[in-house]
């Protein structure tokens, strides 16, 4: 009984599902990009650390990269700032320096499309 | 040659306002051998184009007849906006290219390298099965360290084929071939080919491309992937070899020669065939897609 009970019951896939999914999504931060209309896009950051205010940071992005954005509250994935273009370099690097921005790990951060 | 005729037919329109004007109004309304005489003079090394596009105006303006002296001058302007765009695009082009033409020189080199290695090689080799030039048993010059090498690998690959796979540069896939279909589709031709390669299904890379490009699209009649949006050939590589690298690659050995199998619980195994390591994968997640054009159809 004992033995069969211990094969069904995987610990490590159980965690990976419920609770390691769920700190992932708090964790790590992805900057997507989505294609409009004509040579237009869009980009989102989803997954901010909840320590930083993401209405300063959004602020902060339209004002420094010279672009619209909002903030959207997610059911899945949170709070998620949206910017108009292709501003993932410039979100990256901005997370990642440690002087003028949030000095997270980059490897926290993926940065998706192409 | 037409920057050299430029200034001076705007000084003309621009400083005596009315002479040059009735010229060319007089000239266009009653005699055009007079306008040939006007105009056409300075022009004759190429300027056929500007004057041809200055009659077209000024039969416009004739019409109008308001602004006619700024007529001459607006031509030539546009004329000289022209050029410095044509320039503009031209130094885009260049800085792009210098990137790309120090990525192709260095290949060059190393091609041109290569090739010189080979040719030297080749005078000294002799053939190596056949047992001549150096290779011969009567040769008693000393073999340098590189044909041996080369012969090593010769050698593994005939006896052991196996081995020599699994070394670093067999791992080749073909470039992705794209194209345009219609406007906002882009067509991934060879995705059949390269899935074969990389031995995953087919579903699974299209789900990590549509995931990773924030997109959907459909598989067509001859198993090419249709994708929505436009989408560039450089772009769908990058996305492959993002792919490659987090669901082909062992990342202990880095073995490319793994399979990819659904675990208990929902979760994707890579198992290497190489050194027989096996570790889990993330699995595809689309995650947040902000929403696109109308509001009116998303919500009913």
């Amino acid at each position: 009984m004992s033995i069969e009970n211990l094969k069904t019951f995987d610990p490590f896939a159980e965690a990976d599902d419920d609770t390691g999914d769920t700190k992932k999504v708090e964790n790590h931060i992805h900057i997507r990009i989505q294609q409009r209309n004509g040579r237009k896009s869009l980009t989102t950051v989803t997954g901010l650390p909840a320590k930083f205010d993401p209405g300063k940071i959004l602020t902060f992005f339209r004002k420094e990269f010279a672009c619209n954005g909002n903030k959207v509250n997610d059911e899945k994935a949170g709070e998620v700032i949206q910017l108009q273009g292709d501003q993932r370099k410039k979100v990256m690097d901005f997370l990642v320096d440690k002087k003028a921005g949030l000095g997270l790990n980059p490897d926290n951060i993926t940065v998706h499309g192409a | 040659m037409s920057a050299a005729e430029e200034p001076k037919e705007t000084a003309q329109s621009h400083t005596p306002r009315t002479p040059p004007l009735s010229a060319a109004l007089g000239a266009f309304n009653t005699d055009p051998s007079q306008a040939a005489a006007d105009e056409v003079p300075p022009p004759e090394d190429g300027g056929l184009d500007l004057s041809l596009l200055k009659k077209k105006k000024k039969k416009k303006k004739v019409e109008g007849a308001d602004g006619d002296a700024e007529d001459e001058a607006a031509p030539a302007e546009d004329g000289g906006l022209d050029l410095t765009i044509k320039k503009k695009k031209k130094k885009a082009k260049k800085v792009e290219g210098t990137e790309e033409d120090e990525f192709t020189a260095k290949l060059k080199q190393l091609e041109v390298k290569d090739a010189e290695e080979a040719e030297e090689a080749a005078q000294e080799e002799g053939d190596m099965e056949t047992g001549t030039g150096v290779w011969s048993h009567q040769e008693s010059k000393t073999i340098p360290y590189t044909l041996l090498l080369s012969r090593f690998f010769t050698v593994l690959s005939q006896k052991n084929p196996d081995h020599s796979l699994s070394g670093t540069k067999s791992y080749k896939i073909p470039p992705p071939q794209c194209m345009r279909e219609g406007n906002r589709k882009t067509v991934f031709a060879n995705i059949a080919d390269i899935c074969k390669r990389m031995k995953r299904t087919e579903e699974h890379v299209t789900a990590y491309l549509f995931a990773e490009l924030g997109t959907n699209g459909s598989v067509d009649g001859s198993r090419r992937l249709v994708i929505k949006g436009r989408f560039q050939q450089k772009q769908i590589e990058n996305v492959v070899r993002k792919y490659i690298i987090e669901y082909v690659t062992c990342k202990t050995c880095r073995s490319p020669d793994t399979e990819l199998n659904k675990g208990e619980n929902r979760l994707y195994f890579i198992t290497c065939n190489n050194c027989a390591s096996r570790r889990s994968v993330t699995a595809i997640k689309t995650g947040f897609s902000a929403q696109i054009g109308k509001r009116k159809k998303m919500q009913g």
